[in-house]
């Protein structure tokens, strides 16, 4: 059964989301009641079944390789957490 | 009181210059300084700004200019997920810190053009989550027909600041029956639109395949002028569907004689209040009397879209969410490296149950878990859509209740995440299937007294024969005129 060896904590670093302890006890418990009820799903024979990505039938869409005008560069830097000299600030990835 | 009026009846006014745009918009905003305390509708809203735009029309105006456009003078309360340049946004979450919106969203840009008065930002669930408006990260929005309840969700205020007659017209979105169970749950008129017929640009992405942006009004006359403002093909949502737009207003002839109905047998179920029951047995009668003809049909996989949703809703949530993470908008708390950086601030900025879909859905796309829970639920999707389309060889529309209870108490679901997930139970299948849903008002349980939705599900791209069937039953019924005690 799924819903008893759900590892919160393994999925939650995969989600790149930090969790207090009461969150990691109180998400296995919900989690697990969850995935109990989306187990029902097992019982429908889906053997004969295509998979529905998109409910309309979608295609790759093109367009001419042609320069529009886009978001000038200090409207896309204007929500940035950190920045200087009209680039975003991040932390230290390559010594 | 202008507030009180709809869409058609006001820009009439307003283009014989009878009522000015700043008039519509003074009126509003007092009735949000006296109610909004109470209903907390909006997160946020900026007069000055309202007044601007009115001015601005009314300028037009009188200039002779453009006095024909559909929402003339109008405001439209927008919920907190869809961008309006220089308007901030937040989507319900503390994630987004300050954010401001660089560009407006095209149903948004479509709505300008049209003349109407973009008004501030409507309380919901943090990005779409939920049933009930309780999880927005500021604070909870009432009921105006009880204000000890919840005004369904996510989009919960966009319902009761209608309900409230504090704006005219609001937007929401659907992804799961974000739409309708508020309307249905405040006694308005909510629409979602078949996928791909209104562009997303510029929506907050929460399940891709399933968000749809639509409206609330007080009657079907006005979602039908609104939904001819915002839809249409997009370049810059290539899943919008380049479909020709009909004037919707057109269908609303009250003729629905010969028009056939579907009552499907699996939404009968035993958790179907019995006022609920008796309220939309009541309207299929009222149907038949106005002409349609009525049978039962059957969708056989309808007891599995729950769990299908919840699987596929957090799954595209996860992946959609990713982007928030500290470096390029919002808050940010710092880490040692980008790894905890992005942790940090995701678990101080999200909220709990966006954090439980993200986990969950993370886990169904997981290595090992995909083929088991995303594949066959994917699979299942196809059987549901399958369904609808076979009864609609059949019928022209589907009758069903939007929702098994009329609104519960503020806290009553809010511990029992599964429980909270049922209430969406009749709305969801329309989302999977991708069809179009309306809901209406259609009575009220006796004690205490809260609206009861009528949800009409319609073909792909069917919005005019459903609105069509919806606009004759409403102009049958008194349900419609009926204000909350809070408007009163």
């Amino acid at each position: 059964m799924a819903g008893t060896d759900f590892d919160v904590k393994y999925v939650a670093h995969l989600a790149r989301l930090a969790l207090t302890p009461e969150e990691e006890n109180a998400l296995g418990a919900q989690l697990g009641n969850i995935i109990g009820f989306v187990e029902q799903l097992k019982s429908v024979d889906v053997s004969q079944v295509e998979p529905t990505a998109h409910a309309v039938p979608t295609v790759n869409v093109m367009r001419p390789d042609e320069v529009q005008p886009s978001l000038p560069h200090d409207e896309a830097l204007r929500n940035a957490p950190k920045k200087s000299g009209g680039l975003f600030v991040v932390p230290l990835i390559v010594e | 009181m202008l507030n009180q009026l709809t869409i058609s009846q006001l820009t009439e006014k307003v283009a014989r210059r009878e009522v000015s745009a700043r008039e519509v918009t003074q009126a509003c905003l007092n009735r949000v300084a006296k109610v909004d305390e109470t209903v907390h509708a909006f997160i946020s809203y900026d007069a000055a700004d309202a007044l601007a735009q009115a001015d601005a029309i009314d300028k037009e105006i009188a200039g002779g200019n453009n006095t024909h456009r559909p929402l003339l003078g109008i405001p439209i309360g927008i919920k907190d997920v869809l961008a309006v340049k220089n308007h901030p946004l937040n989507c319900g979450s503390k994630i987004l810190g300050n954010f401001v919106s660089p560009y407006d969203a095209t149903v948004i840009e479509k709505m300008k053009a049209a003349g109407a008065i973009i008004f501030g930002r409507l309380n919901m669930d943090e990005f779409a989550m939920g049933s009930s408006t309780e999880n927005s990260a500021f604070g909870l929005t009432r009921n105006p027909w009880d204000t000890t309840r919840i005004p369904g969700g996510s989009s919960g205020g966009s319902a009761a600041a209608v309900a409230a007659e504090e704006v005219i017209a609001t937007l929401g979105t659907d992804t799961g029956g974000s739409i309708r169970q508020p309307a249905a749950l405040c006694g308005c008129v909510g629409l979602k639109p078949t996928y791909g017929r209104v562009s997303r640009y510029g929506l907050v992405a929460f399940a891709s395949s399933l968000d749809q942006i639509g409206p609330f009004t007080k009657d079907i006359r006005d979602t039908a002028i609104l939904l001819n403002v915002i839809s249409g093909h997009d370049r810059r949502d290539s899943t919008s569907v380049n479909q020709p737009v009909p004037d919707y207003t057109k269908a609303l002839d009250g003729n629905i004689k010969g028009l056939r109905l579907g009552l499907p047998k699996e939404y009968m179920i035993d958790g179907l209040d019995p006022e609920v029951k008796a309220a939309v047995e009541a309207a299929v009668k009222q149907l038949e009397s106005l002409g349609a003809t009525v049978e039962e049909i059957s969708l056989p996989h309808t007891e599995y879209a729950a769990a299908t949703y919840y699987i596929i809703a957090p799954a595209e949530a996860s992946a959609n969410l990713a982007r928030f993470d500290g470096i390029r908008y919002g808050a940010r708390v710092d880490g040692a490296n980008p790894i905890e950086l992005y942790s940090k601030t995701r678990g101080a900025g999200f909220g709990s149950e966006v954090k439980r879909r993200i986990i969950l859905g993370t886990y169904v796309l997981s290595s090992g878990y995909y083929d088991a829970y995303y594949l066959r639920a994917q699979k299942v999707r196809t059987l549901i859509r399958q369904d609808f389309l076979k009864a609609f060889e059949k019928v022209d529309a589907i009758v069903t209740p939007t929702t098994p209870t009329a609104a519960f108490k503020i806290g009553e679901k809010s511990g029992d995440p599964l429980q909270m997930y049922l209430s969406d139970i009749f709305t969801i299948s329309c989302n999977l299937a991708g069809i179009c849903g309306v809901s209406l008002p259609c009575g009220f349980t006796k004690s205490p007294k809260l609206p009861i939705g009528l949800q009409l599900l319609g073909k792909p791209f069917g919005e005019e024969t459903m609105l069509k069937i919806a606009h004759a039953y409403e102009q049958s019924t008194p349900w419609h005129r009926e204000r909350a005690p809070l408007a009163k």
